[in-house]
Protein backbone atom coordinates (compact mmCIF):
# COMPACT_ATOMS: atom_id res chain seq x y z
CA UNK A 1 0.00 0.00 0.00
CA UNK A 2 2.63 2.31 1.60
CA UNK A 3 4.43 1.93 -2.28
CA UNK A 4 1.37 3.69 -3.96
CA UNK A 5 1.17 6.75 -1.82
CA UNK A 6 3.80 8.49 -3.50
CA UNK A 7 2.22 7.72 -7.00
CA UNK A 8 -0.87 9.98 -6.09
CA UNK A 9 1.49 12.71 -5.26
CA UNK A 10 3.69 12.24 -7.84
CA UNK A 11 0.20 11.95 -10.22
CA UNK A 12 -0.97 14.99 -8.90
CA UNK A 13 2.40 16.85 -8.57
CA UNK A 14 2.30 16.43 -12.89
CA UNK A 15 -0.93 18.43 -13.14
CA UNK A 16 0.05 21.36 -10.64
CA UNK A 17 2.50 24.14 -10.95
CA UNK A 18 6.07 23.81 -9.41
CA UNK A 19 6.24 24.80 -6.13
CA UNK A 20 9.16 27.20 -6.47
CA UNK A 21 9.71 30.35 -6.95
CA UNK A 22 11.04 31.75 -9.72
CA UNK A 23 13.77 33.77 -8.68
CA UNK A 24 15.75 35.84 -10.57
CA UNK A 25 12.90 35.93 -13.43
CA UNK A 26 10.61 36.94 -10.24
CA UNK A 27 11.62 39.68 -8.15
CA UNK A 28 11.55 38.03 -4.32
CA UNK A 29 8.05 38.92 -2.60
CA UNK A 30 9.20 40.95 0.27
CA UNK A 31 6.46 42.85 2.42
CA UNK A 32 5.97 46.30 3.89
CA UNK A 33 7.60 45.36 7.39
CA UNK A 34 10.84 43.31 5.79
CA UNK A 35 13.67 45.27 6.96
CA UNK A 36 16.07 45.64 3.69
CA UNK A 37 18.62 48.02 4.50
CA UNK A 38 18.37 51.53 5.76
CA UNK A 39 17.75 54.91 4.20
CA UNK A 40 18.45 58.65 4.85
CA UNK A 41 17.32 61.92 3.83
CA UNK A 42 20.68 64.09 4.60
CA UNK A 43 17.75 67.12 4.83
CA UNK A 44 16.74 65.70 7.94
CA UNK A 45 19.66 64.67 9.95
CA UNK A 46 20.51 67.06 12.81
CA UNK A 47 23.99 65.01 13.62
CA UNK A 48 22.93 64.30 16.91
CA UNK A 49 24.82 61.30 16.62
CA UNK A 50 21.74 58.89 18.12
CA UNK A 51 21.95 56.67 15.87
CA UNK A 52 25.66 55.94 16.06
CA UNK A 53 25.07 55.68 19.76
CA UNK A 54 22.27 52.98 19.74
CA UNK A 55 23.73 50.87 16.72
CA UNK A 56 24.87 47.65 18.58
CA UNK A 57 27.62 46.73 15.43
CA UNK A 58 28.45 50.06 15.55
CA UNK A 59 27.92 50.03 11.94
CA UNK A 60 27.03 53.73 11.54
CA UNK A 61 29.37 56.76 12.31
CA UNK A 62 28.69 60.28 12.24
CA UNK A 63 30.75 63.10 12.12
CA UNK A 64 29.81 66.01 13.65
CA UNK A 65 32.25 68.76 11.79
CA UNK A 66 32.54 67.25 8.72
CA UNK A 67 28.46 67.11 8.24
CA UNK A 68 28.36 63.62 6.99
CA UNK A 69 26.92 60.31 7.73
CA UNK A 70 28.58 56.93 7.23
CA UNK A 71 27.07 53.54 7.11
CA UNK A 72 28.94 49.82 7.04
CA UNK A 73 26.68 48.15 5.33
CA UNK A 74 28.88 44.75 5.88
CA UNK A 75 28.60 45.82 9.46
CA UNK A 76 25.23 46.66 9.73
CA UNK A 77 22.69 43.57 10.82
CA UNK A 78 19.08 45.54 9.56
CA UNK A 79 17.89 45.62 13.30
CA UNK A 80 16.24 49.26 12.81
CA UNK A 81 17.14 50.57 16.05
CA UNK A 82 18.68 53.81 14.47
CA UNK A 83 14.89 53.99 12.75
CA UNK A 84 13.69 53.69 16.01
CA UNK A 85 15.56 56.15 17.90
CA UNK A 86 16.04 58.93 14.88
CA UNK A 87 14.67 61.94 16.50
CA UNK A 88 14.09 63.41 13.55
CA UNK A 89 12.78 60.58 11.70
CA UNK A 90 15.36 60.92 8.88
CA UNK A 91 15.84 57.40 8.53
CA UNK A 92 14.15 54.97 7.27
CA UNK A 93 13.75 51.42 6.48
CA UNK A 94 13.81 49.98 2.64
CA UNK A 95 12.34 47.12 2.42
CA UNK A 96 14.62 45.77 -0.54
CA UNK A 97 17.78 44.09 0.32
CA UNK A 98 21.14 45.44 -0.38
CA UNK A 99 22.72 43.60 -3.67
CA UNK A 100 26.17 41.84 -3.26
CA UNK A 101 29.07 44.17 -2.54
CA UNK A 102 32.81 44.03 -1.30
CA UNK A 103 34.08 45.41 2.24
CA UNK A 104 35.08 48.90 0.76
CA UNK A 105 31.85 49.14 -1.53
CA UNK A 106 29.55 48.90 1.40
CA UNK A 107 30.81 51.87 2.82
CA UNK A 108 27.52 54.75 1.62
CA UNK A 109 28.79 58.04 3.32
CA UNK A 110 25.97 60.86 2.96
CA UNK A 111 26.46 64.81 3.58
CA UNK A 112 23.99 66.12 6.01
CA UNK A 113 22.58 69.39 6.71
CA UNK A 114 23.57 69.41 10.28
CA UNK A 115 22.02 71.03 12.97
CA UNK A 116 19.37 73.56 12.55
CA UNK A 117 20.34 75.81 14.68
CA UNK A 118 21.09 78.57 12.42
CA UNK A 119 17.58 79.18 11.19
CA UNK A 120 15.40 77.82 14.28
CA UNK A 121 17.83 78.64 16.69
CA UNK A 122 18.50 82.43 15.28
CA UNK A 123 15.57 83.54 16.02
CA UNK A 124 15.46 82.76 19.63
CA UNK A 125 19.22 83.66 20.16
CA UNK A 126 18.22 86.87 18.87
CA UNK A 127 15.43 87.49 20.83
CA UNK A 128 17.47 85.80 23.98
CA UNK A 129 20.51 88.26 23.72
CA UNK A 130 18.53 91.61 23.72
CA UNK A 131 17.24 89.87 26.64
CA UNK A 132 20.56 89.41 28.79
CA UNK A 133 21.49 92.96 27.90
CA UNK A 134 18.79 94.46 29.21
CA UNK A 135 18.84 92.93 32.64
CA UNK B 1 37.56 -9.51 21.03
CA UNK B 2 38.23 -7.80 17.72
CA UNK B 3 40.66 -4.79 17.14
CA UNK B 4 39.42 -0.99 17.66
CA UNK B 5 39.31 1.76 14.96
CA UNK B 6 38.72 5.38 15.37
CA UNK B 7 36.45 7.37 12.90
CA UNK B 8 36.40 10.75 12.93
CA UNK B 9 33.23 12.24 12.54
CA UNK B 10 32.99 16.17 11.50
CA UNK B 11 33.05 18.83 11.54
CA UNK B 12 32.28 18.65 8.14
CA UNK B 13 30.35 16.00 7.11
CA UNK B 14 27.29 15.82 4.54
CA UNK B 15 24.70 15.27 7.47
CA UNK B 16 25.95 18.01 9.85
CA UNK B 17 24.13 21.22 9.60
CA UNK B 18 26.98 23.06 12.08
CA UNK B 19 30.45 21.61 12.95
CA UNK B 20 30.79 19.00 15.60
CA UNK B 21 33.23 16.56 15.69
CA UNK B 22 33.14 13.01 17.24
CA UNK B 23 35.43 10.52 17.42
CA UNK B 24 33.81 7.21 17.13
CA UNK B 25 35.52 3.91 18.67
CA UNK B 26 34.77 0.92 16.25
CA UNK B 27 34.55 -2.42 16.72
CA UNK B 28 33.45 -3.92 13.37
CA UNK B 29 30.71 -1.91 12.57
CA UNK B 30 29.61 -0.92 15.84
CA UNK B 31 29.93 2.32 18.01
CA UNK B 32 31.76 1.43 21.47
CA UNK B 33 32.70 4.46 22.69
CA UNK B 34 32.06 8.47 21.59
CA UNK B 35 34.51 11.50 22.43
CA UNK B 36 32.75 14.53 21.40
CA UNK B 37 34.87 17.90 20.94
CA UNK B 38 33.21 21.45 20.21
CA UNK B 39 33.93 24.68 19.76
CA UNK B 40 34.86 25.11 16.12
CA UNK B 41 31.97 28.07 15.82
CA UNK B 42 32.67 29.46 19.29
CA UNK B 43 31.72 34.15 19.18
CA UNK B 44 32.07 35.07 22.20
CA UNK B 45 28.82 36.86 22.68
CA UNK B 46 28.59 36.63 26.41
CA UNK B 47 31.55 38.67 26.41
CA UNK B 48 29.91 41.50 24.45
CA UNK B 49 27.58 41.97 27.27
CA UNK B 50 29.96 44.32 29.22
CA UNK B 51 30.11 46.62 25.99
CA UNK B 52 27.00 47.20 24.81
CA UNK B 53 24.07 48.51 26.11
CA UNK B 54 21.67 46.22 28.06
CA UNK B 55 18.86 47.34 25.98
CA UNK B 56 21.05 47.16 22.54
CA UNK B 57 22.64 43.53 23.59
CA UNK B 58 19.00 42.21 22.92
CA UNK B 59 19.67 41.89 19.35
CA UNK B 60 23.21 39.95 20.15
CA UNK B 61 21.35 37.83 22.22
CA UNK B 62 18.97 36.68 19.29
CA UNK B 63 22.19 36.25 17.41
CA UNK B 64 22.94 33.44 19.52
CA UNK B 65 20.88 30.99 17.07
CA UNK B 66 20.10 31.27 13.83
CA UNK B 67 17.08 28.58 14.55
CA UNK B 68 15.31 29.60 18.04
CA UNK B 69 16.53 33.42 17.66
CA UNK B 70 13.01 34.91 19.14
CA UNK B 71 13.09 32.28 21.78
CA UNK B 72 16.48 33.70 22.83
CA UNK B 73 15.69 37.51 22.70
CA UNK B 74 12.20 36.71 24.64
CA UNK B 75 14.39 34.88 27.19
CA UNK B 76 16.86 37.35 28.05
CA UNK B 77 13.92 39.96 27.82
CA UNK B 78 11.88 38.15 30.53
CA UNK B 79 15.49 38.20 32.86
CA UNK B 80 15.81 41.80 32.54
CA UNK B 81 11.79 42.27 33.12
CA UNK B 82 11.86 39.85 36.33
CA UNK B 83 15.14 41.95 37.77
CA UNK B 84 13.58 45.27 36.90
CA UNK B 85 10.13 44.59 38.13
CA UNK B 86 8.35 45.36 35.09
CA UNK B 87 4.57 44.70 34.74
CA UNK B 88 4.52 44.47 30.87
CA UNK B 89 1.58 44.49 28.79
CA UNK B 90 -0.10 41.60 28.64
CA UNK B 91 -0.61 41.85 24.84
CA UNK B 92 3.22 41.88 24.38
CA UNK B 93 2.88 38.75 26.33
CA UNK B 94 0.71 37.01 23.73
CA UNK B 95 2.46 38.58 20.64
CA UNK B 96 5.31 36.97 22.03
CA UNK B 97 4.31 33.69 22.83
CA UNK B 98 2.41 33.79 19.27
CA UNK B 99 5.52 34.21 17.84
CA UNK B 100 7.71 31.68 20.15
CA UNK B 101 4.96 28.86 18.85
CA UNK B 102 5.63 30.15 15.52
CA UNK B 103 9.85 30.08 15.81
CA UNK B 104 9.10 26.46 17.54
CA UNK B 105 6.86 25.27 13.96
CA UNK B 106 9.17 26.60 11.65
CA UNK B 107 12.15 25.60 13.75
CA UNK B 108 10.35 21.75 13.71
CA UNK B 109 10.12 21.51 10.07
CA UNK B 110 13.29 22.70 9.40
CA UNK B 111 14.65 19.67 11.70
CA UNK B 112 12.05 17.07 10.10
CA UNK B 113 13.28 17.98 6.81
CA UNK B 114 17.21 17.17 7.94
CA UNK B 115 16.03 14.36 9.08
CA UNK B 116 14.54 12.74 5.96
CA UNK B 117 17.32 13.99 4.60
CA UNK B 118 19.82 12.19 6.89
CA UNK B 119 18.28 9.30 5.58
CA UNK B 120 18.45 9.81 2.67
CA UNK B 121 14.72 10.76 2.01
CA UNK B 122 15.06 14.01 -0.03
CA UNK B 123 11.79 14.61 -1.64
CA UNK B 124 9.97 14.78 2.35
CA UNK B 125 13.15 17.42 3.15
CA UNK B 126 11.74 19.12 0.05
CA UNK B 127 7.98 19.60 0.79
CA UNK B 128 8.72 20.14 4.97
CA UNK B 129 10.97 23.10 3.74
CA UNK B 130 7.70 24.06 1.56
CA UNK B 131 5.97 24.12 4.38
CA UNK B 132 8.24 26.01 6.59
CA UNK B 133 8.25 28.51 4.20
CA UNK B 134 4.61 29.53 4.61
CA UNK B 135 5.50 30.16 8.63
CA UNK B 136 8.28 32.12 7.61
CA UNK B 137 6.31 33.99 5.04
CA UNK B 138 3.72 34.94 8.38
CA UNK B 139 7.03 35.78 10.05
CA UNK B 140 7.97 38.24 7.76
CA UNK B 141 5.24 39.99 7.35
CA UNK B 142 4.81 40.66 10.83
CA UNK B 143 8.20 40.97 12.34
CA UNK B 144 9.98 41.82 8.96
CA UNK B 145 12.61 39.50 9.96
CA UNK B 146 12.14 35.71 8.28
CA UNK B 147 14.69 33.98 10.64
CA UNK B 148 16.02 36.91 12.75
CA UNK B 149 12.93 38.73 14.20
CA UNK B 150 13.68 41.51 16.16
CA UNK B 151 10.96 42.02 17.68
CA UNK B 152 11.51 41.62 21.28
CA UNK B 153 12.50 44.74 23.34
CA UNK B 154 12.69 45.64 27.09
CA UNK B 155 9.04 46.40 28.04
CA UNK B 156 7.18 45.09 25.15
CA UNK B 157 7.43 44.03 21.23
CA UNK B 158 8.71 46.68 18.90
CA UNK B 159 5.60 46.00 16.53
CA UNK B 160 2.00 45.07 16.81
CA UNK B 161 -0.05 42.69 14.54
CA UNK B 162 -3.62 43.94 13.48
CA UNK B 163 -6.38 41.71 14.22
CA UNK B 164 -6.91 41.69 10.05
CA UNK B 165 -3.40 40.02 10.03
CA UNK B 166 -4.15 37.76 13.20
CA UNK B 167 -7.47 36.03 11.39
CA UNK B 168 -5.42 35.69 7.94
CA UNK B 169 -2.63 33.54 9.74
CA UNK B 170 -4.91 31.71 11.92
CA UNK B 171 -6.51 30.70 8.59
CA UNK B 172 -3.35 29.96 7.11
CA UNK B 173 -2.20 27.66 9.81
CA UNK B 174 -5.86 26.07 9.92
CA UNK B 175 -4.90 25.36 5.71
CA UNK B 176 -1.69 23.93 6.58
CA UNK B 177 -2.75 21.74 9.31
CA UNK B 178 -3.92 19.15 6.67
CA UNK B 179 -0.20 19.44 4.87
CA UNK B 180 0.91 18.90 8.61
CA UNK B 181 -0.75 15.79 8.54
CA UNK B 182 0.10 14.38 5.24
CA UNK B 183 3.88 15.08 6.21
CA UNK B 184 3.68 13.78 9.86
CA UNK B 185 2.05 10.57 8.48
CA UNK B 186 5.54 9.78 6.38
CA UNK B 187 7.28 10.15 9.35
CA UNK B 188 4.98 8.38 11.83
CA UNK B 189 3.02 5.40 9.74
CA UNK B 190 5.57 4.86 6.71
CA UNK B 191 7.19 1.39 6.92
CA UNK B 192 10.82 2.41 5.82
CA UNK B 193 10.73 5.29 8.27
CA UNK B 194 9.95 2.65 11.24
CA UNK B 195 12.42 0.35 10.36
CA UNK B 196 14.84 2.88 9.81
CA UNK B 197 14.33 4.38 13.43
CA UNK B 198 12.61 1.79 15.20
CA UNK B 199 14.72 0.34 18.27
CA UNK B 200 17.48 2.69 17.33
CA UNK B 201 19.46 5.11 19.79
CA UNK B 202 17.83 3.96 22.69
CA UNK B 203 18.09 6.48 25.72
CA UNK B 204 16.33 4.81 28.85
CA UNK B 205 14.16 7.49 31.18
CA UNK B 206 17.08 7.09 34.14
CA UNK B 207 19.71 7.66 31.67
CA UNK B 208 17.75 10.47 30.26
CA UNK B 209 17.11 12.09 34.00
CA UNK B 210 20.68 11.10 35.30
CA UNK B 211 22.70 12.72 32.21
CA UNK B 212 20.45 15.91 32.05
CA UNK B 213 18.19 15.35 28.41
CA UNK B 214 15.80 18.09 28.13
CA UNK B 215 13.23 19.04 25.07
CA UNK B 216 12.21 16.10 23.30
CA UNK B 217 15.24 13.93 24.03
CA UNK B 218 13.97 13.97 27.45
CA UNK B 219 10.36 13.44 26.75
CA UNK B 220 11.09 10.90 23.90
CA UNK B 221 12.17 8.56 26.90
CA UNK B 222 9.19 9.82 29.23
CA UNK B 223 10.01 12.35 31.38
CA UNK B 224 7.68 14.85 30.99
CA UNK B 225 9.62 18.20 31.25
CA UNK B 226 8.59 21.74 29.30
CA UNK B 227 8.98 24.91 30.42
CA UNK B 228 6.06 25.65 28.85
CA UNK B 229 4.17 24.25 31.58
CA UNK B 230 5.80 27.12 34.10
CA UNK B 231 3.52 29.68 32.42
CA UNK B 232 5.93 32.06 31.18
CA UNK B 233 4.45 34.92 29.06
CA UNK B 234 1.12 34.34 28.17
CA UNK B 235 1.45 30.18 28.20
CA UNK B 236 -0.14 30.68 31.92
CA UNK B 237 -3.35 31.34 30.04
CA UNK B 238 -3.56 28.83 27.71
CA UNK B 239 -4.53 24.93 28.23
CA UNK B 240 -1.83 22.56 26.65
CA UNK B 241 -0.27 19.33 27.15
CA UNK B 242 3.60 18.42 26.91
CA UNK B 243 3.61 15.67 23.90
CA UNK B 244 5.98 12.47 25.65
CA UNK B 245 6.46 9.34 24.08
CA UNK B 246 7.97 6.44 26.02
CA UNK B 247 10.02 4.35 23.67
CA UNK B 248 13.39 6.45 23.86
CA UNK B 249 14.55 5.92 20.57
CA UNK B 250 14.90 7.83 17.11
CA UNK B 251 11.47 7.28 16.17
CA UNK B 252 10.19 8.84 19.78
CA UNK B 253 11.73 11.49 19.59
CA UNK B 254 10.64 12.03 15.70
CA UNK B 255 7.06 11.77 17.12
CA UNK B 256 7.26 14.07 19.93
CA UNK B 257 8.16 16.98 17.19
CA UNK B 258 6.28 15.90 14.72
CA UNK B 259 3.06 15.86 17.13
CA UNK B 260 4.67 19.24 19.11
CA UNK B 261 3.57 21.20 15.69
CA UNK B 262 -0.10 20.37 16.12
CA UNK B 263 0.36 21.51 19.74
CA UNK B 264 1.81 24.50 18.61
CA UNK B 265 -0.77 25.37 16.18
CA UNK B 266 -2.99 24.71 19.40
CA UNK B 267 -1.75 27.31 21.26
CA UNK B 268 -1.26 29.74 18.75
CA UNK B 269 -4.46 29.75 17.85
CA UNK B 270 -5.68 30.05 21.54
CA UNK B 271 -3.69 33.20 21.62
CA UNK B 272 -5.51 34.88 18.67
CA UNK B 273 -8.48 33.98 20.16
CA UNK B 274 -7.66 35.15 23.80
CA UNK B 275 -5.52 38.48 22.89
CA UNK B 276 -6.80 41.24 24.95
CA UNK B 277 -6.48 44.93 23.09
CA UNK B 278 -3.88 47.39 24.56
CA UNK B 279 -0.49 48.73 24.39
CA UNK B 280 2.56 46.27 23.17
CA UNK B 281 5.03 48.32 25.35
CA UNK B 282 6.32 50.70 28.00
CA UNK B 283 8.68 53.17 28.82
CA UNK B 284 11.37 51.78 30.56
CA UNK B 285 14.07 53.95 32.60
CA UNK B 286 16.93 52.61 35.01
CA UNK B 287 19.10 50.10 34.12
CA UNK B 288 18.86 46.07 35.95
CA UNK B 289 20.22 45.81 38.91
CA UNK B 290 20.35 42.14 40.33
CA UNK B 291 20.59 39.01 39.18
CA UNK B 292 18.33 36.54 37.71
CA UNK B 293 17.78 33.02 35.75
CA UNK B 294 15.68 33.35 32.72
CA UNK B 295 13.84 29.74 31.64
CA UNK B 296 12.06 29.09 28.73
CA UNK B 297 11.54 26.57 26.23
CA UNK B 298 13.27 26.28 23.03
CA UNK B 299 12.20 24.06 20.20
CA UNK B 300 14.92 21.63 21.21
CA UNK B 301 14.75 22.11 25.06
CA UNK B 302 15.34 24.29 27.98
CA UNK B 303 17.73 27.69 28.17
CA UNK B 304 18.86 28.99 30.59
CA UNK B 305 19.97 32.63 30.88
CA UNK B 306 21.71 34.06 33.66
CA UNK B 307 21.91 37.98 34.27
CA UNK B 308 23.62 39.66 36.31
CA UNK B 309 23.39 43.54 36.12
CA UNK B 310 25.50 46.29 38.71
CA UNK B 311 22.61 49.14 38.36
CA UNK B 312 24.75 50.37 35.20
CA UNK B 313 24.09 50.41 31.80
CA UNK B 314 26.30 47.52 30.53
CA UNK B 315 25.27 44.04 32.12
CA UNK B 316 28.00 42.37 34.77
CA UNK B 317 27.27 38.75 33.30
CA UNK B 318 25.66 36.90 30.93
CA UNK B 319 25.36 33.67 30.75
CA UNK B 320 23.64 30.84 28.45
CA UNK B 321 22.79 26.82 28.84
CA UNK B 322 21.40 26.03 25.63
CA UNK B 323 19.75 22.84 25.26
CA UNK B 324 22.07 20.96 22.55
CA UNK B 325 24.92 21.68 25.51
CA UNK B 326 23.05 19.51 27.79
CA UNK B 327 22.10 17.27 25.32
CA UNK B 328 25.69 16.38 24.39
CA UNK B 329 25.98 13.70 27.12
CA UNK B 330 22.82 12.17 26.31
CA UNK B 331 23.99 11.89 22.80
CA UNK B 332 27.08 10.56 23.71
CA UNK B 333 25.36 7.71 25.75
CA UNK B 334 22.76 7.15 22.51
CA UNK B 335 25.45 6.52 20.08
CA UNK B 336 27.06 3.44 22.32
CA UNK B 337 25.89 0.44 20.35
CA UNK B 338 24.58 1.42 17.59
CA UNK B 339 25.96 0.76 13.78
CA UNK B 340 28.11 3.38 12.13
CA UNK B 341 25.79 3.63 9.52
CA UNK B 342 22.92 5.01 12.16
CA UNK B 343 25.33 7.35 13.78
CA UNK B 344 24.24 10.33 11.41
CA UNK B 345 20.17 9.42 12.34
CA UNK B 346 21.36 9.13 15.71
CA UNK B 347 23.42 12.66 15.97
CA UNK B 348 20.50 14.55 13.66
CA UNK B 349 17.58 12.98 16.63
CA UNK B 350 18.88 15.23 18.81
CA UNK B 351 18.51 18.25 16.62
CA UNK B 352 22.03 19.60 17.72
CA UNK B 353 22.45 23.37 16.98
CA UNK B 354 25.95 23.90 17.53
CA UNK B 355 25.94 28.07 17.00
CA UNK B 356 23.75 27.64 20.30
CA UNK B 357 26.02 25.20 22.03
CA UNK B 358 28.77 27.06 21.62
CA UNK B 359 27.93 30.70 21.44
Amino acid sequence: MTLFENTKIVISSLFTRPATLMYPAKPAKKTANTRGHVTINPAGCITCRTCQRKCPTQAINVDVKEKTWEIDNMRCVVCAVCVDTCPTTCLTMDNQYRPAMTARGGIEKVTVAGPKKKEPAAAPANGAKPAEKKE
Amino acid sequence: MSKQITVPFGPQHPVLPEPLHLDLVLEDETVVDVIPSIGYVHRGLEKLVEKREYTEYVFIAERICGICSFIHSQTYVQGIEQIMGLEVPERATYLRTIWGEYSRLHSHLLWLGLFADSMGFESVFMNAWRLREHILDDLEATTGGRVIQGVCKVGGVRKDITPEKLDEMLKGLRGMEHELNDLTNVFLNDSSMKHRLRGVGVLKKEDAYVLGAVGPTARGSGLAIDIRSTGYGALGKINFKPVVEYDGDCYARCAVRAKEMFTSIDIIEQCIKKIPDGPVDMKVTGAPDGEYFSRTEQPRGEVIHYIKGNGKKNLVRHRVRTPTFTNIPPLVTLLKGVDLADVPVVVLSIDPCIGCAER
